[in-house]
């Protein structure tokens, strides 16, 4: 630690012991914190300090560690990730803050994500979605060869886009109406732009946009909030193709 | 139906409903630019030309006007009140990227339009809100026949400096409405994709900024006495 010059910050956490407790800010003051050490990082130091001292550490969800698994769900200053463009918490670095920094930490807040604990929020709506359609039924059998169904680059390119989607709900967090339409929106695109996906285009967009009406969710007021909260970059057209799904679908 | 009942069927028919206004704002703004000289008789000619058409046309037409303002009224209402249960708890600290204050009020701006639109017809539809200069009292010649005079009744509101402050604020609001309503129909109904979407959302801005250009003309110049009866 002595080579490194080294951060004391305040933190300024939600703290709910659960789903029926109302919640309210705790402060706490981060010290030792480098600048490279991740957001996560930061969190794990002052769970140690508030460990040793007897206090209960504060919950929140991770697991990769590397961007890419979508557990870490923080709302810091007001942006979901903290703000820093396609970056997950776990890949945000405390070289973004500087010594003296106020932080506040919250938990994604929508009627949809009930509060576990903490920063930690019960994202089983956004599975609720998924299981109202976001699959292929395919046969079982043996694996069929190789480019036996040819899909042009730039659609296989743009399926792959919307399936950049880690299922994180930053989208949801930084929606003022708290929609998730910019996952729904993904999920829809990825499975209607493949071939695969077609024979069942029309009732999967009718059922995940009644299972995202069903969960809770808000509706799309198009802020394009979503768009920038997305660690994966998420584009806003994949709403639009969704909405052009669900129309299409009227007709089906 | 799911289009009255679901998340995206809702929004579709606000963006519709919200669309065909916007539709009949443009070709009102250009019939009524019609009080600078460009048609033979001004906007008296103009007034005059719609209501000789057939009054069953007049009355469906305006039936089904009313019809898009309450549909447009109803769901905008039931949506907000269930967006604004989206979020139970707002963040201490508000981060806004790229929602604006447009879109942001809409149901404000909304409300204010409505209530715009019944002071609007009760004005120079209903003429009850100044009878001394109802054009419908006041008749005055135009090609051989006796026609009220719209102009009369335009030029003496707009001299107003209340009124002629009423129409210009409204006219703001209705900036705002639409700088954020002409771009969300494009998305709303799937015609936008990643390029095309930042320009739509300028170019709905521009065209909300025109027509607001396009209607503050008039009181404007009447109340700074350049256009008179």
């Amino acid at each position: 630690m002595s080579e490194h010059k080294t951060m004391t910050l305040t933190l300024i956490v939600w703290r709910q012991k659960n789903a029926n407790d109302p919640g309210k800010f705790e402060t706490y003051t981060a010290k030792h914190i480098t600048e490279h050490h991740s957001f996560l990082e930061m969190l794990d130091v002052v769970n140690e300090d508030l460990i040793n001292t007897g206090k209960e550490p504060i919950v929140f969800d991770h697991d990769c560690r590397e961007g890419i698994c979508g557990m870490c769900s923080q709302v810091i200053n007001g942006a979901p990730h903290g703000g820093q463009d396609r970056t997950t918490v776990c890949q945000l670095h405390m070289r973004k803050f500087k010594d003296g920094d106020t932080i506040y930490i919250e938990p994604w807040r929508a009627r949809a994500f009930p509060i576990v604990k903490d920063l930690i929020v019960d994202r089983a709506a956004l599975d609720t979605i998924i299981q109202a359609g976001g699959y292929t039924s395919c046969h079982t059998g043996g694996v069929p060869d190789g480019n036996t169904i040819m899909i042009p680059k730039p659609i296989a390119e743009e399926a792959t886009d919307a399936a950049e989607c880690i299922g994180c709900g930053a989208c949801v967090a930084g929606c003022p109406n708290g929609a998730a339409m910019l996952f729904t929106g993904a999920k829809v695109s990825q499975l209607a732009l493949l071939p695969q996906g077609r024979p069942e285009a029309a009732a999967r967009v009718k059922n995940m946009t009644e299972a995202m009406k069903e969960c809770g969710f808000g509706n799309c007021t198009n802020h394009y909030e979503c768009q920038v909260a997305c660690p994966k970059g998420v584009n806003v057209k994949f709403i639009a193709r969704m909405n052009r799904e669900f129309l299409k679908a009227q007709f089906a | 139906m799911q289009l009255l009942t679901s998340s995206i069927g809702r929004k579709i028919v606000m963006a519709i409903t919200g669309q065909a206004m916007v539709l009949f704002a443009v070709v009102h703004l250009l019939g009524n630019s019609s009080i600078f000289g460009w048609l033979n008789g001004g906007i008296n000619a103009y007034a005059e030309h719609l209501h000789s058409l057939p009054l069953p046309i007049i009355i469906a037409f305006r039936l089904v006007m009313l019809a898009l303002v309450c549909i447009h009224i109803w769901f905008g209402i039931q949506l907000t009140i269930e967006n604004r249960g989206g979020r139970p708890r707002q963040y201490a600290v508000k981060s806004v990227q790229k929602a604006t204050f447009a879109s942001e009020n809409m149901i404000w701006t909304g409300c204010l339009l409505g209530l715009f639109l019944v002071y609007h017809l009760l004005h120079f539809t209903f003429q009850v809100t100044n009878p001394e200069t109802a054009a419908l009292q006041h008749l005055v010649p135009l090609h051989d026949q006796m026609v009220p005079n719209v102009l009369g009744m335009v030029v003496a509101g707009f001299s107003n400096f209340f009124v002629a402050f009423i129409y210009a604020l409204a006219l703001v609001v209705l900036f705002l409405h639409l700088s954020h309503g002409i771009q969300s129909f494009f998305q709303t109904m799937g015609w936008s994709c990643d390029k095309s979407q930042p320009i739509i959302v300028k170019l709905g801005t521009l065209v909300a900024l025109v027509m607001f250009l396009g209607y503050v003309t008039i009181p404007l110049t009447i109340f700074a006495g350049i256009l008179k009866g």
